[in-house]
């Protein structure tokens, strides 16, 4: 197989064909002759009591066809929380709730108390303006800490705002505060990681069908996993049977976590597709998006560290107030837990964590998983105190990193906060970095910048992350409600050609090019005859879908098992046509070989045999040649990288401008490294875009502030420069058939801390003492540092 | 109610339209053009960038009376006679200047605007030009490389894989 195809090979994307030239089909792309419109009645107040709901005006306008409330809903269950969290007291979460449409109260501006199916949309839009509502106001519940103290509650019914009170390792927590009370230096840091709004350029679509006559129901939706969004809808909200519910996520335009979970607009058009007997189609506008879809981030958080005399890392000790919002998403129990606790070692060699978690409900919108899900927050909490701390000691923050890296000798290493580490070298990506960043020409930059008046700063970041999510027994233990295997079907067609069956969506990752190219170099065939199927759950025997940078590790690794089976039979059925024994034929480029002999069959000769059984042993080979394959991860996978960047600070207004961004990542074995590197570049974007220009606001009345392109800054080109992204330095995955680690959420992870340690290098470079300023860096967040310095 | 006319990717179309019906709308759900998306419905993602009369217009803040008379193309019409992909579009290919393509079609129509006015930019130049056009996919390099590589110009110094 020739290296300009297979694993390996930067292959051109065969996908990218239909989306340059308009072909793509994305959700709001489908029309049907039947189609009605949905349009929702949302909440423009933070938290209210629905008095009443008066539909009749609504119900007699020109076109509509049907109007729904909460009371439609009663009957049906809510959407559930993905992972069962316990306190550390023993106590099992708080779950309220959450409708399909809000039911006795709203809790968050956008909050949908009603909808309504028309002929048209601008029909549906003037019904929803006279439906008469009345919702009687209560107080906003915002802020994380004022919420625990008050007593306004956003769930009545749990007499609290408190979802949980989180604690890992809660045996730990002991030996940490001692290890803390008793240390040489403790480096303290209390910080904000900003809330965003994750804006995939497609906002959220779905489609509901329904056909009378096998009562089936058809779901059209801008999904990451529509198995999931199946399993939810059949299992715990509307009851349709599994077999009777076809969810298809076709072309999607973005996801970045948003469109992991199940929103109450996807139950809706399925219930009004039955009620009015029509094709039903709801597509939100951009203020719907920032209104409803699932924020990130969202941490309050201290974060303590100790040291000995020569900066030898005694103790980490996180205490998080995590905003969830109103209603609990599907993994936002999993978020601020289990992917962000669990990686509060980071890449050292610490031997104590303790962190404390405290979920809080707000009337906000909910929070849930944004690229990276908890680990940006980890590796954004530790990399800000470590270089706080080296400043402190006065040490080189990169030296101190090393000084407490976990060495390549030590694998596999159990971290203080419980995961076992399969692989890396944090110094070989260190060493890499400096290289590829010109640090040495670094002070004859700064020197520069200062002849001009301005200020640069050198930021440097490690950090480590578990993806490949995940082992089904490990996040069983810990609370999770479904696996996390995923599963792969290959079909060899009689003609030689493959359909492969995915449970992973690919939103931009590359799948129906990436695949391919793995399946073409384990047949010894041309990638081009193979080709993927995803999205369809009518198609696929099952999947878990998209997150968790867990494609490739989890996905992938099904799609070779499945492949490894077929090669197991392909030779039994090459051994029948060569009248000779299975042990004795050899597979390599795409041909079956007696050993020994030159007697071969080719891998289309066999399939094309696998269809035409004439004398086949029926007893030893069945006719065809179809494997289905689920993989379930041994272990999470551990992707690392150092990360480094210089910045220039305009002293006169606090502006900042990112002039270099280096990444070096360990994403392990690499089967596409155009790909991957731009995967990296797209969440060095949203990263930095966190750090210098994203943050999601909340008045004290609970409007959103930025709920509009106008108001939420989104990186645009001019805010980023060219990246320097090498991936070199990679370790093998030891518990996967592809050594891969996965690569997506990487950028996102890595590069917020790495911003803000440049600008507070380049703050403190021109005298000012700034130790800390909160995320977005904005002008005015920088310049009022400065002068209050 | 009025009738329009306009020519779109050289073929004249005639309809009826409501007044507040947006261009967009039109090409979207009356002609059946989907390749134009409404990612923000007020004019700041750039994702329903066509052209038109030979200039970049987001066509969600245009209503399609206004089209009438007008030569609209849309990203539909941007392929060479032959099918095959426009300079432009294989650069976006080649470099990788697209992941999720959502985005992409605005991102196509505004490129060649930039390259029919100013057809050797700087990188500083191509990035200014695209302060309307948000990708939340690429973080812009491979956009911005592929621009510059349809530009004639040779990215192979910018970036490594």
């Amino acid at each position: 197989m020739p290296k300009d195809t297979g694993i390996g090979a930067s292959t051109r994307r065969r996908e990218d064909v239909r989306f340059l030239k308009g072909k793509g089909e994305y959700t709001d792309d489908i029309s049907a002759r039947d189609l009605a419109h949905a349009v929702f009645a949302r909440s423009t107040m933070a938290h209210g009591r629905i008095v009443s709901i008066d539909t009749s005006a609504a119900e007699a306008m020109p076109g509509v066809l049907a109007v729904f409330t909460g009371e439609d809903f009663v009957e049906v269950g809510g959407n559930p929380a993905g992972w069962l969290i316990n306190s550390r007291d023993g106590t099992p979460m708080k779950e309220p709730k959450r409708p399909v449409l809000a039911h006795g109260k709203v809790r968050h501006v956008g909050d949908a108390y009603a909808a309504v199916i028309a002929e048209t949309k601008q029909q549906a839009m003037d019904a929803v303006e006279a439906i008469e509502a009345e919702i009687e106001e209560l107080p906003a519940i915002i802020d994380v800490k004022a919420a625990l103290s008050g007593d306004t509650f956003v769930h009545d019914e749990i007499e609290t705002n408190q979802c949980f009170d989180w604690g890992w390792i809660e045996d730990n927590r002991a030996a940490t505060d001692a290890a803390i009370k008793g240390a040489a230096h403790v480096t303290t840091l209390e910080l904000v990681n900003n809330r965003l709004v994750p804006n995939a350029m497609e906002p959220r679509s779905s489609i509901g069908a329904y056909k009378e006559s096998g009562d089936e129901y058809t779901l059209h939706t801008t999904s990451q996993n529509p198995h999931l969004t199946r399993l939810l809808i059949s299992a715990f909200v509307m009851g349709i049977p599994e077999n009777k519910l076809t969810v298809i996520a076709p072309d999607v335009g973005g996801g970045f976590g948003s469109k992991i979970y199940h929103y109450g607009e996807e139950a809706l058009v399925l219930a009004a597709a039955k009620r009015t007997g029509r094709t039903v189609k709801w597509t939100a506008d951009r203020t719907e998006a920032f209104l409803t879809d699932a924020h990130g981030r969202d941490h309050v958080t201290k974060i303590e560290l100790a040291t000995d005399a020569d900066g030898k890392f005694l103790a980490f000790r996180t205490e998080t107030y995590a905003n969830v919002g109103a209603y609990l998403s599907n993994f936002a129990t999993a978020t601020p837990t289990f992917l962000h606790g669990t990686l509060m070692a980071g890449n050292y060699t610490v031997p104590n964590v303790y962190v404390n978690v405290k979920a809080v409900f707000t009337n906000t919108a909910p929070v849930d998983a944004y690229r990276g899900a908890g680990r940006p927050e980890a590796t954004y909490s530790l990399e800000r105190v470590i270089d706080k701390c080296a400043r402190e000691l006065g040490m080189d923050p990169i030296e101190l990193r090393r000084k407490n890296f976990v060495k390549p000798d030590m694998y596999p290493y159990a971290s203080a906060a419980g995961l076992e580490y399969d692989s890396g070298n944090y110094d070989a990506l260190m060493d890499q970095m400096l290289k590829v960043c010109d640090r040495d020409g670094f002070e004859a930059r700064r020197k520069d910048s200062e002849a001009r008046g301005m200020l640069r700063g050198f930021g440097v970041n490690a950090y480590i992350e578990a993806c490949g999510i995940a082992p089904s027994n490990l996040v069983g233990q810990l609370g999770s409600r479904v696996g996390l295997y995923d599963a792969a079907t290959v079909r060899v067609n009689a003609t030689g050609n493959l359909s492969v069956m995915v449970g992973a969506h690919s939103h931009g990752q590359g799948h129906e090019t990436v695949f391919p190219q793995v399946v073409g170099e384990m047949l010894g065939i041309d990638p081009q005859s193979i080709d993927i199927v995803h999205g369809d759950t009518s198609k696929i025997p099952f999947g878990m879908g998209t997150y968790g940078s867990r494609s490739l590790a989890v996905c992938g690794s099904a799609v070779v098992r499945a492949t490894e089976k077929i090669i197991n039979k392909a030779k039994k059925i090459a051994a029948h046509m060569m009248e000779a024994s299975d042990s004795d034929i050899e597979f390599k480029d795409g041909q079956f070989t007696v050993a020994g002999t030159d007697k071969s069959v080719s891998f289309g000769e066999v399939a094309l045999k696998a269809y035409i059984p004439h004398n086949f042993p029926l007893e030893d080979i069945e006719p065809g040649l179809e494997e289905t394959a689920f993989y379930d991860p041994a272990n999470f996978t551990y992707p690392s990288g150092a990360y480094c960047c210089e910045v220039e600070v305009d002293p006169e207004t606090g502006k900042v401008r990112v002039d270099r961004f280096a990444a070096v990542d360990d994403f392990g074995n690499v089967m596409n490294p155009m790909i991957v590197t731009g995967q990296v570049h797209g969440g060095l974007g949203q990263g930095i875009g966190q750090a210098l220009l994203e943050g999601c606001k909340y008045d004290e009345d609970g409007q959103l502030l930025s709920a509009s392109y106008m108001d939420y800054t989104m990186p645009r080109a001019d805010d980023l420069p060219f990246f320097t992204v090498d991936h070199s330095q990679g370790t093998a995955c030891t518990h996967n058939p592809l050594g891969v680690k996965g690569c997506g959420e990487a950028g996102a992870i890595g590069s917020p801390p790495t911003i803000v340690n440049a600008v507070i290098d380049a703050l403190q470079s021109g005298g000012k003492n700034v130790t800390h300023i909160d995320m977005p860096l904005t002008p005015h967040a920088v310049w009022t540092a400065m002068t209050n310095a | 109610m009025a009738k329009v006319t306009m020519t779109i990717n050289g073929r004249s179309v005639t309809r009826d339209v409501a007044g507040e019906t947006l261009l967009s709308s039109l090409l979207r759900d009356d002609i059946g053009l989907t390749g134009t998306h409404v990612g923000c419905d007020t004019s700041q993602c750039g994702a329903c960038t066509v052209h038109v009369n030979g200039t970049s217009v987001k066509s969600c803040t245009m209503f399609a009376a206004e089209a009438d008379g007008a030569e609209v193309t849309t990203i539909e019409g941007m392929a060479n006679a032959d099918g095959s992909l426009s300079v432009i579009q294989a650069a976006f290919q080649e470099h990788h200047g697209l992941q999720c393509g959502f985005c992409t079609p605005g991102m196509v129509m505004t490129a060649s605007n930039l390259l029919k006015e100013n057809p050797k930019p700087t990188e500083g130049e191509v990035r200014a030009y695209l302060e309307g056009n948000i990708c939340r996919c690429t973080g812009y390099h491979n956009i911005v490389k592929a621009i510059l590589a349809a530009s004639g110009q040779d990215v192979s110094a910018i970036a490594a894989e």
